[in-house]
């Protein structure tokens, strides 16, 4: 299993790469989660009959 | 048939439309980069020349070839949308530009990391590499562009005007590295001379870019509905959503 991680020695490039990459995605799926929620919010707001959306000061 | 087409050019009917879509194109993503994962780290053999760090390429040429792609369907968008007017096609354009900023950020980061132990450094100001930066910055100032103008029906046709311009990079990037004498090599597929390693990596290759076509049309799937809810709110259909009307 280490040496899988090793990747004979180029384990600092090829982790450092697959690794960001990941993250970058990860940070990207989480900006479109909150994105939405912030949309769904004022979208509520916009809509006097909708329930008040919690946390949301109206 | 004319009909079908325009029926789901309204931002009302695509909306739903996406909604059911975005599940299949998330888990094929899921599913393809973990077969591509598998195949690209743990079946593929070692490189003759580069050693393990040709494992870059599963996710490097994915990604550099996303961002260009996706660039070209976002400045498709912004022409309908500057020729016909359409909201669906500015708003898709809008929705593309983040995610063609990330698979470039990837493609960058890749290559440089990739770069240090084949070519001894992690970056060099050569067309291919350059050409590719230029398209972050593309990408990065269609966002910043939006983000400057209020009126998103202006917003629209400023950034469209900026994508459609940009696209004279794409070639530019793409025949690179045959016009210049680049550090940046020609051909990424033929890594080694044995051709049955050849066929796997190329296998772990398609089933990573497959990955990264199926995550980009979830993920710019995903963000076009919020843009309907930012640039619709008020309208008679988003208030009639069930994610609207329930907390």
């Amino acid at each position: 299993m280490s040496s899988f991680f090793a990747m004979n020695g180029y384990g600092f490039y090829v982790w450092s790469a697959y690794g960001v990459a990941a993250l970058a995605l990860v940070i990207e799926l989480f900006g479109l989660r909150s994105r939405r929620r912030a949309a769904l919010a004022e979208a509520r707001l916009a809509d006097p009959d909708a329930p008040p959306v919690p946390g949301v000061a109206v | 048939m004319n009909a079908n087409w325009f029926k789901f050019a309204s931002p009302a009917t695509f909306y739903p439309l996406a909604g059911r879509l975005i599940p299949w194109f998330a888990t094929g993503a899921a599913v393809l980069a973990l077969v591509g994962l598998y195949i690209g780290l743990i079946a593929a053999p070692t490189d003759a020349q580069q050693g393990d760090a040709y494992r870059i390429i599963f996710i490097h040429v994915p990604a550099a070839w996303m961002s260009m792609f996706l660039y070209v369907v976002m400045a498709g968008w912004s022409a309908a949308a500057l020729g016909f007017n359409t909201r669906l096609s500015a708003m898709m354009a809008q929705a593309i530009a983040p995610t063609g900023a990330v698979m470039t950020f990837i493609a960058l980061w890749t290559g440089a990391f990739w770069g240090r132990p084949t070519w001894g450094t992690y970056w060099a100001w050569d067309a291919r590499m350059t050409s590719e930066l230029i398209l972050l910055f593309l990408y990065l100032g269609v966002i910043a562009l939006r983000n400057a103008i209020d009126d998103p029906r202006r917003a629209d046709r400023a950034c469209g005007v900026l994508a459609l311009t940009g696209v004279v990079n794409i070639p530019i990037i793409y025949f690179s590295v045959y016009w210049w004498n680049t550090l940046h090599q020609g051909s990424s597929v033929s890594l080694t001379k044995a051709p049955a390693m050849a066929t796997i990596m190329l296998t772990g290759m398609l089933i990573m870019s497959l990955a990264a076509w199926f995550y980009a049309i979830a993920a710019t799937l995903a963000r076009v509905r919020t843009i309907m809810l930012e640039r619709e709110r008020g309208a008679g259909w988003v208030a009639t959503l069930r994610e609207v009307r329930t907390a």
